[in-house]
């Protein structure tokens, strides 16, 4: 009884919401039985895999084969403009960042360059596609920000000369047993790059990373973001993409140890000819553990594309899981396309709840009526209506100076370069 | 003094079935200060009359004006008709998740008096007419209208009719879904609201039951996309003894 499998796909599952409201399912452009039935197919093109879990992982570059974009992790993606990245040779040296420290005035954090030989290097988990794994092979020293204390500590990583060359780069999240903390990795300017993220969290420490894409137009950065969430430990992890030609950021999260917390959003903002794509794992290994994960997207002009698959596995040990996963896109004008595809899979019949929901849906022109009707503008009526949409998710960073500079990004995007807005609109 | 003039005003949609005409040939004067009752079956083109006049896109107009002291309204973008004094207080009021009531209010305020209104005053201004509306404090933080009731989106829509100000309301079944409570409150906003500016109304309204409360200066039966039949406040008793049969056979025959 409890070692049934339940691979639960697609838009006909509807599993009830944690707050016992219903999961809605609303199909988005594309055939999304092909894509579901893909992304839990096997990395090789060979027999589906049971599991998320199973997949074929390795950190040399050589232990997997050619790419040829009908991967399930590379189905979606657009894999003509990356293959420097994925074969090419990448330059895994040092890169400049800056640093700003917020409260704690940097009291509790170190941020150093570590060797390879690093023993957390490793720890919080093993590449399973080829880019992944060929900056793993390339890096040669890891970016490690370690925090620890007890006080309340933040930081914010400020990574903007990435420059023109192709590189591979390793960083390693530490916090440990009961430090509380927020990091920021705040990545802009040019960028050609992979990037494997570790990070670990101690037991009932209190970590929230950020991560924020406002690239060049034509920056591509394919990063991955490995998890272990450790025993009643709370861990937020935030996925901010707003720039950039390919980003695609894949968080993939083990809640490893009972009473762990994981939470893990993302906000993206798609315009003409970009795509940005977030692939998130979520594993539920230990018993009594809760996710949640909540992402929402805006698409406008064409050719933007946004891609967000979400797996949760439940595995056999995880009883007393409570996950639930969603994803929403907000379409805005014709030409643009996204995908969205839940998987949930468990292990096990001892849950307390588990849900998924994705909705992709046009603008409301009711509400945009509406909110003309008072005498809004419509540039404005529309930033409202998309700051609102968006809203709930840059409210839950906790993180207010990042919040009000991601409102003014958003509000940037949707504005495009055209338009002064003539009246402010606040929180 | 002001005047909002419709004059022959043939209006259509765009159904799946074609296009459909709904009004042919609207009449209607409001000046400054005077209350009109426009009562009528369901589906005789109340509605589409009210959002004609708030510029909605769904609706087109084929013919006709409506002017605002001369200037043709037609003409004006949605906002622009706000800005110049029109309001509609709506049927079925929208909700605009993740916009608060406060923002929303302070942005539309913001819009119309052409500069931010000032905090302090600004605040008052709002917690009062809440508390005239009975609405608790908590609804200027929520998301407009998200989760509301019938009744409380009601309110909503008259607290904006008090704090905007316009010179013009239409009120689209503003009596729909209230209990008599409710109804007396909502009813004596739009009585202060006019006390205080002395705007023209437009009230659409199915049932009587609001005409004790707002008292019409005159009523006109609406059937099937046209004024059938005008008078002053007796014709509303008249209609709540005897119906609208007597239009609706006149209509068809
Ligand atoms: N967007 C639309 N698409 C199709 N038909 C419409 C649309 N809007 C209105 N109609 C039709 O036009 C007619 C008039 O509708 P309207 O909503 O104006 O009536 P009403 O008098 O307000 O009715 P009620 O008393 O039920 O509110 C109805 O037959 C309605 O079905
Ligand atoms: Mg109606």
């Amino acid at each position: 009884m409890s070692d049934e499998t339940i691979p639960l796909t697609g838009p006909t599952v509807d599993l009830t919401a944690p707050d016992g409201g219903t999961a809605v399912e609303v199909t988005g452009t594309g055939s999304r039985a092909a894509l579901i039935s893909d992304a839990t197919s096997s990395h090789n093109g060979g027999a589906p895999v049971q599991t998320r879990n199973a997949r074929f992982t390795s950190t040399e570059v050589s232990a997997f084969p050619e790419v040829t974009g009908r991967e399930a992790s590379w189905k979606l993606t657009p894999v003509d403009a990356l293959r420097d990245l994925i074969d090419g040779a990448l330059d895994g040296g040092r890169y400049d960042f800056t640093l700003d420290a917020g409260a704690g005035d940097g009291a509790g954090i170190d941020v150093s360059w570590v060797p390879r030989t690093d023993q957390r290097v490793g720890l919080a988990g093993i590449p399973e596609e080829r880019a992944s794994a060929n900056a793993w092979s390339t890096f040669s020293e890891a970016l490690a920000i370690t925090v620890s204390g007890e006080e309340r500590a933040e930081v914010r990583v400020q990574r903007d000369a990435f420059g023109p060359a192709v590189r591979g780069a390793h960083t390693i999240i530490e916090a440990k047993p009961f430090s509380d903390s927020v990091v920021v990795l705040d990545n802009s300017r040019d960028a050609s790059l992979v990037e494997n993220v570790e990070i670990i969290v101690g037991d009932q420490a209190r970590l929230t990373v950020v991560t924020v894409q406002d690239f060049d137009d034509d920056a591509r950065y394919l990063a991955t973001h490995f998890g272990r969430v450790g025993r009643d430990a709370t861990f937020k992890h935030v996925v901010v993409s707003l720039g950039g030609k390919v980003v695609r950021v894949n968080p993939a999260v083990t809640l490893a140890e009972r009473g762990a917390d994981g939470e893990l959003l993302g906000v993206y903002f798609s315009d003409a000819g970009q795509h940005l794509e977030q692939q998130v794992f979520m594993f539920h290994q230990a018993p009594d553990t809760k996710g949640r994960v909540n992402y929402k997207g805006a698409l406008q002009g064409a050719g933007a594309r946004t891609v967000w698959i979400g797996d949760v596995l439940i595995g056999p040990d995880a009883s007393g899981t409570d996950s639930y996963e969603q994803n929403r896109n907000l379409v805005l004008t014709d030409g643009t396309r996204a995908d969205s595809i839940p998987n949930l899979e468990i292990e096990t019949g001892d849950i307390q709840g588990a849900g998924h929901a994705s909705a992709t849906g046009r603008f409301d022109d009711e509400q945009l009526f509406y909110l003309q009707s008072r005498g809004i503008p419509e540039e404005v009526a529309r930033r409202l209506v998309v700051r609102g949409f968006l809203a709930d998710i840059v409210q839950k960073i906790g993180f207010a100076p990042l919040e009000e500079r991601l409102h003014a990004a958003i509000e940037a995007e949707l504005a495009g370069d055209a338009e002064t807005p003539s009246i402010e609109v606040t929180a | 003094m002001s005047t909002l003039k419709i004059s022959d005003l043939h209006v259509s949609v765009e159904t799946d079935q074609g296009t459909k005409q709904i009004l042919r040939g609207v009449d209607l004067t409001i000046n400054e200060g005077e209350i009109h009752a426009v009562m009528g079956p369901n589906g005789s083109g109340k509605s589409t009359l009210a959002y004609a006049i708030a510029g909605h896109p769904k609706y087109t107009v084929d013919s006709g004006s409506i002017t605002l002291d001369g200037e043709e309204v037609l003409e004006m973008s949605v906002d622009e008709r706000a800005k110049a004094g029109l309001f509609l207080a709506m049927q079925y009021p929208v909700e605009i998740p993740g916009v608060t009531n406060s923002n929303f209010l302070r942005t539309a305020k913001t819009a119309i008096a052409g500069e931010a209104p000032a905090i302090r005053t600004w605040v008052k201004d709002v917690r009062g007419a809440m508390e005239k509306l009975r609405m608790d404090s908590s609804f200027a933080e929520r998301n407009v209208n998200e989760g509301f009731s019938g009744g409380e989106k009601k309110r909503n829509e008259i607290l904006q009719l008090e704090l905007l100000k316009p010179r013009f309301a239409v009120l689209d079944e503003t009596d729909s879904g209230l209990d008599v409570d409710a109804l007396k409150i909502v009813s004596e906003g739009v009585n202060r609201a006019k006390a205080e500016t002395g705007l023209g109304i437009l009230l659409i309204t199915h049932y009587t039951r609001i005409l004790r409360y707002i008292k019409p200066d005159f009523v006109h039966v609406f059937v099937a996309g046209r004024v059938a039949e005008e008078g002053g406040p007796e014709l509303a008793d008249q209609l709540e003894n005897e119906g609208y049969d007597r239009f609706l056979t006149s209509a068809s025959a």
